[in-house]
């Protein structure tokens, strides 16, 4: 009998199969009451707080700056939350940027774990253990995209790239911004996470956020006038094109019009 | 118009008369040198329809470009107008290539080598120098001569730019007591600058764009800060200046890495995004990272008595990238 | 009688013996209409590039008569909302309003970088056809340096076309020009100095110059290497395959320009042409509207140069950190590594290789017989791992977007083709010369065979004995 692509297929499937089961698992399970009250609470945010923040923000989140084990094997350390306000809070948890496996890695945005009722629960509890800023509320309508893009130019596309496309910063990946809401992208500038800088009223005033905000919910529908936009990145996947489309293309022309070895 | 037309008749008539004159003649024609074929009805059918095809995209081109404004002319539409007039004349020509033309392999000589006439023309240069007797002493002058005029012609060209003269790489706009700026004019005090922010300064009343003038401008807790010897008062309150041009490149360090949780996160720097050359703010941009081959030039600050952030001098070293002998200081 | 008269004014109008009254030079034609081509598809690639070249010229004539070369400040008050306002170089402005105002500006200026992009692709394509067939051997070896010259001269046209639009990304690539430039050994600082008229950003001086040099200087030049280059092409003719017996280095076959070869020629113009429209109408290119004005001290992440030049940024990039200094003073700075010794030493290796080989070899005779890679192993096998060291390097230059795009850490990278670029050359080297034989022994096998199948075939026919 001979064997078919189609049955190593099927093989590489089943041998893949595991390794999917295995990828789907929340890497650390969330720590939940055994009965979660039907609306959001203080209470329920001092649990989940308590059951999967602690480990690393230390108890009521006063922060552990020398790691030390945590829940489970992690090895736990984490900056105080005290005066970080709701803003950080709900920024961190809306993107799925908390909790992490560890707390050398870098935030990135993966599946939210938790739910809407608990994420404004924790949000809650955060925002009282001490005065900080509130959830901000953009308004990026009231902005101007001239001085969005001149403001994103001069304090975000060198890491982020001029059409919000992300990059690389020395030790980090710096993440795309498409798909963002107005109040996440506020947060962001605010709250400065991992290794951005944070950017207070006093630099970036609130218009200016707003302008700043507009220009970077346009990167989600850039003006691509010239056809389709190929990532908005310029050079690397115009090379691309022109080996892997013009080439192929321009090679097929010639073998067409030219003829091949006689063997 | 009407002798115009008459005219033409004419020629027309002519022309014709001409070919059915050729065809007539065709018994007595001498051998073929284009081999015969068999006509070919389909394939030329077959060209006409695409050279059709292809007229029809043209004049689609054209109404495209007619009918609709500067501001929403679709360019796919363009290009796809005038894309497919091409295509579709290439494809006609391949038609025409592969089955109407007739296809013909001949044989052909490569050229070979002529010793003949290579020595005949060594012959006619020998023969027409036999007159002159000082042969080198000639050749020397002439030589001299195109020397001599080659350098004068291209004398006028030293007028292009600074001859051999590298000055202009040490002029920056910062001098002792002069403010930094920032893009709109205003001028900081030292009391706006934040710890967990970037900032880019200027010298107020200077050049913007000259790579001598934009600087980086930052805090740290003073604690953190190890410059190195003699700039001990370079940065008080632990603001600190740095030239915005990277020293590999001279792209703008636009990237300031600011970890959140210095506990476990890296240490602050800045960061050029051309070459990712990494600085290290706290020692002096010293670098840490990438291919940069000399810390960034460290421009020393003072606080006047208005708070307002004044340069204390000019930077530490020679500004932008590096060239030949660039580690002296600037002068 | 009447006959006659026709006969007369009709010959009048025969512009065959009209020219050659004129000039004498019928049989010019004739030997030029009856020129032989050998047919292979891969001989065709370098005519892709001659269609590029002037779908260049073309597009770039119209491009010019919109293009403004001036450093003059202006403010942009057109359609394109995100830039409404702000303060530009005239340049960049009549860049935007070709862009984004003037109807068939867009497309003529995508179908414009394109051409240049796919230019480079057509001759490095060319290059690696004739360099693999061992085309440039003698008597071929100044058609390769003309070549060289050629693709190496399109470089900085390109560059130039580039850099003058003054967008965010054009002016980054200027300023690492101008880096790179500095760093050459004792005569960087007055040669920049010179030619950008004094420090970077340079100014209205240094536009004017890029300008001319873009739309005239090298233009020029461009043109008469291609002549050049197709001169000696003509001259010598094409080299050809070894596919029978009756292709020798002597004796030449194929099809003549006339009628054989010109309707496939235009084809493939046309095609070409085809092509270029098409994606300068559907696949955008250098949006410049998105990247905004370029200022000294603004920069995007990950700023790169057209595709042709990414081997030097992924050079510089490689580099590790170091200035060749003596005590304060520094001798030679980093980026000349990356920048313009690699360049230079890519450039010298190519154009001294004929000359290499034949000292290797010792083979100094005449070749119109191209090889087939596997009939020169050494030659393919040096080819493939010369090759793919510049390509490594090349990739890397695309290490910030893959880290984006798939997670891998930039570090990871670098260390991985910091080895990569020596290791794999030379594992390809061995591994080429490998296949390269045994390719050729299974030729030897198979044609032993047929031998041996030919005489058992002869042997199993009646013998002719007695037969008359």
């Amino acid at each position: 009998m001979r064997i078919r692509a189609r049955h190593i297929a099927l093989g590489l499937v089943l041998m893949l199969v595991p390794v999917g089961i295995a990828l789907a698992q929340p890497l650390s399970g969330i720590v939940r009451p055994t009965t979660e009250p039907p609306r959001p609470s203080l209470h329920l945010g001092a649990e989940l707080f308590a059951g999967n923040c602690a480990s690393c923000h230390g108890i009521a989140g006063a922060g552990i700056t020398s790691p030390r084990p945590g829940a489970g094997e992690v090895l736990g350390a984490g900056p105080s939350l005290h005066g970080v306000g709701a803003q950080a809070a709900d920024f961190y948890l809306r993107l799925g940027l908390m909790p992490l496996t560890s707390p050398q890695d870098e935030p990135t945005r993966e599946r939210v774990l938790f739910s809407d009722k608990e994420i404004r629960s924790l949000v809650q509890y955060v925002a009282s253990l001490g005065s900080g800023p509130g959830v901000p509320r953009p308004n990026a309508r009231s902005g101007s995209l001239p001085d969005g893009l001149r403001l994103f130019t001069e304090h975000c596309a060198g890491c982020h790239q001029i059409a919000g496309r992300g990059g690389f910063v020395t030790g980090a990946r710096v993440p795309p911004l498409q798909g963002l809401t107005a109040t996440e992208i506020a947060e962001a500038v605010r709250v400065g996470p991992y290794l951005m800088p944070q950017f207070t009223p006093k630099q970036i005033s609130k218009a200016d956020l707003n302008s700043l905000v507009r220009y970077v919910l346009s990167t989600n529908h850039p003006d691509n006038h010239g056809g389709w936009g190929i990532g908005n990145l310029g050079p690397i996947p115009e090379g691309i094109v022109v080996w892997w489309i013009a080439g192929p293309l321009l090679i097929g022309i010639c073998v067409l019009l030219g003829r091949r070895m006689r063997s | 118009m009407r002798k115009l037309w008459r005219w033409l008749v004419a020629l027309i008539t002519l022309f014709v008369g001409k070919l059915m004159h050729r065809a007539s003649e065709q018994e007595d024609e001498p051998e073929r040198i284009v081999p015969a074929g068999r006509p070919e009805r389909r394939a030329e059918t077959a060209v006409l329809i695409l050279l059709a095809i292809a007229v029809a995209w043209a004049i689609g081109f054209v109404v495209t470009y007619a009918e609709f404004g500067p501001k929403d002319i679709p360019n796919a539409l363009l290009g796809i107008c005038l894309g497919m007039s091409l295509a579709f004349i290439a494809a006609a020509l391949t038609v025409v290539a592969k089955r109407l033309v007739v296809t013909e392999e001949r044989e052909d000589e490569y050229p070979e080598e002529h010793p003949q006439e290579q020595s005949e023309v060594a012959q006619i240069v020998h023969e027409s120098g036999s007159r002159f007797t000082r042969k080198r002493l000639l050749i020397g002058a002439s030589a001299a001569t195109a020397a001599a005029f080659g350098a004068a012609a291209i004398t006028p060209a030293a007028s292009l730019g600074p001859f051999w003269d590298t000055a202009a790489l040490d002029r920056t706009a910062w001098r002792r007591g002069r403010r930094l700026v920032d893009e709109d004019n205003r001028p900081f005090k030292a009391g706006d600058v934040e710890t967990e922010t970037f900032y880019t300064a200027f010298p107020e009343g200077a050049d913007k764009e000259e790579i001598g003038s934009p600087v980086v401008l930052l805090r740290l807790a003073p604690s953190t800060i190890h410059l190195p010897a003699g700039r001990a008062d370079w940065a008080p309150h632990g603001i600190l200046a740095y030239s915005k041009i990277c020293t590999h490149a001279g792209c703008a360090i636009a990237l300031y890495r600011k970890p959140t949780f210095p506990a476990v996160e890296p240490k602050p720097a800045l960061v050029c995004p051309c070459h990712y050359s990494t600085f290290d703010p706290a020692t002096g941009a010293s670098v840490t990272y990438g291919p940069a081959g000399r810390p960034l030039p460290q421009l020393p600050l003072m606080i006047d008595s208005e708070g307002h952030l004044r340069a204390a001098g000019n930077f530490s070293q020679r500004v932008g990238p590096s060239w030949w002998n660039v580690r002296e200081s600037p002068t | 009688m009447e006959r006659q008269g026709i006969a007369d004014v009709s010959d009048s109008l025969d512009p065959v013996r009209f020219i050659d009254e004129r000039t004498a030079s019928a049989p010019l034609i004739k030997k030029g209409l009856r020129y032989l081509f050998p047919d292979h598809w891969s001989f065709l690639l370098g005519e892709v590039a001659l269609y590029c070249f002037i779908v260049l010229v073309a597009t770039g004539v119209y491009l010019a008569l919109f293009f403004d070369p001036s450093t003059a400040h202006t403010v942009y008050h057109g359609s394109y909302r995100p830039l409404d306002g702000r303060e530009m170089s005239a340049a960049y402005k009549s860049v935007l309003d070709i862009s984004l105002y003037y109807k068939t500006g867009l497309l003529i200026r995508q179908t414009h970088h394109w051409a240049a992009d796919v230019f480079v692709v057509a001759i490095v394509l060319h290059l690696m056809r004739v360099f693999f067939t061992g085309a440039f051997r003698k008597p071929r070896e100044l058609t390769w340096l003309l070549g060289l010259l050629l693709l190496f001269t399109t470089f900085l046209e390109g560059y130039l076309g580039y850099s003058m639009v003054d967008d965010l990304l054009s002016g980054m690539g200027l300023a690492i020009g101008y880096g790179v430039g500095l760093s050459l050994p004792i005569i960087g600082g007055p040669m920049t100095q010179f030619i950008f008229a004094g420090p970077f950003p340079g100014g209205q001086a240094l536009w004017s110059r890029m300008y001319i040099a873009h739309v005239f200087l090298i233009p020029i030049l461009l043109a008469v290497l291609i002549g050049g280059h197709l001169a000696l092409v003509a001259l010598r003719h094409h080299t050809q395959f070894k596919e029978s017996r009756r292709h020798t280095n002597k004796r030449l076959i194929g099809v003549p320009l006339f009628p054989g070869q010109t309707p496939r020629s235009l084809a493939l113009m046309f095609g070409v042409f085809a092509v270029l429209f098409l994606l300068g109408g559907l696949i955008q290119v250098n949006p410049i509207w998105q990247w905004g004005p370029y200022h000294t001290y603004d920069a995007t992440n990950g700023a790169q140069p057209d595709w042709y030049l990414g081997w030097l940024i992924g050079a510089l990039r490689l580099m590790p950190s170091f200035d060749v200094t003596i005590g304060h003073f520094t001798l030679v700075p980093n980026p000349f590594w990356g920048g313009a010794a690699f360049p230079l030493f890519v450039l010298a290796v190519l154009a001294v290789y004929p000359w290499a080989e034949r000292r290797l070899t010792g083979d100094r005779t005449m070749h119109n017989l191209a090889d087939r890679p596997r009939d020169a192993p050494n030659r393919t096998a040096f080819g493939v791992a010369f090759l793919s060291w510049v390509f490594l390097i090349f990739a890397f230059g695309a290490a910030d977007r893959i880290l984006v795009l798939w997670n891998i850490g930039y570090q990871t990278q670098l260390t991985v083709f910091r080895i990569g670029i020596w290791v794999i050359p030379l594992i390809l080297f061995f591994l080429t010369r490998r296949i390269c034989h045994d390719l050729s022994a299974a030729e030897r096998v198979e044609a032993i065979q047929h031998e041996a199948e030919e005489e058992a075939e002869r042997e199993h026919q009646p013998a002719p004995v007695g037969g008359a």
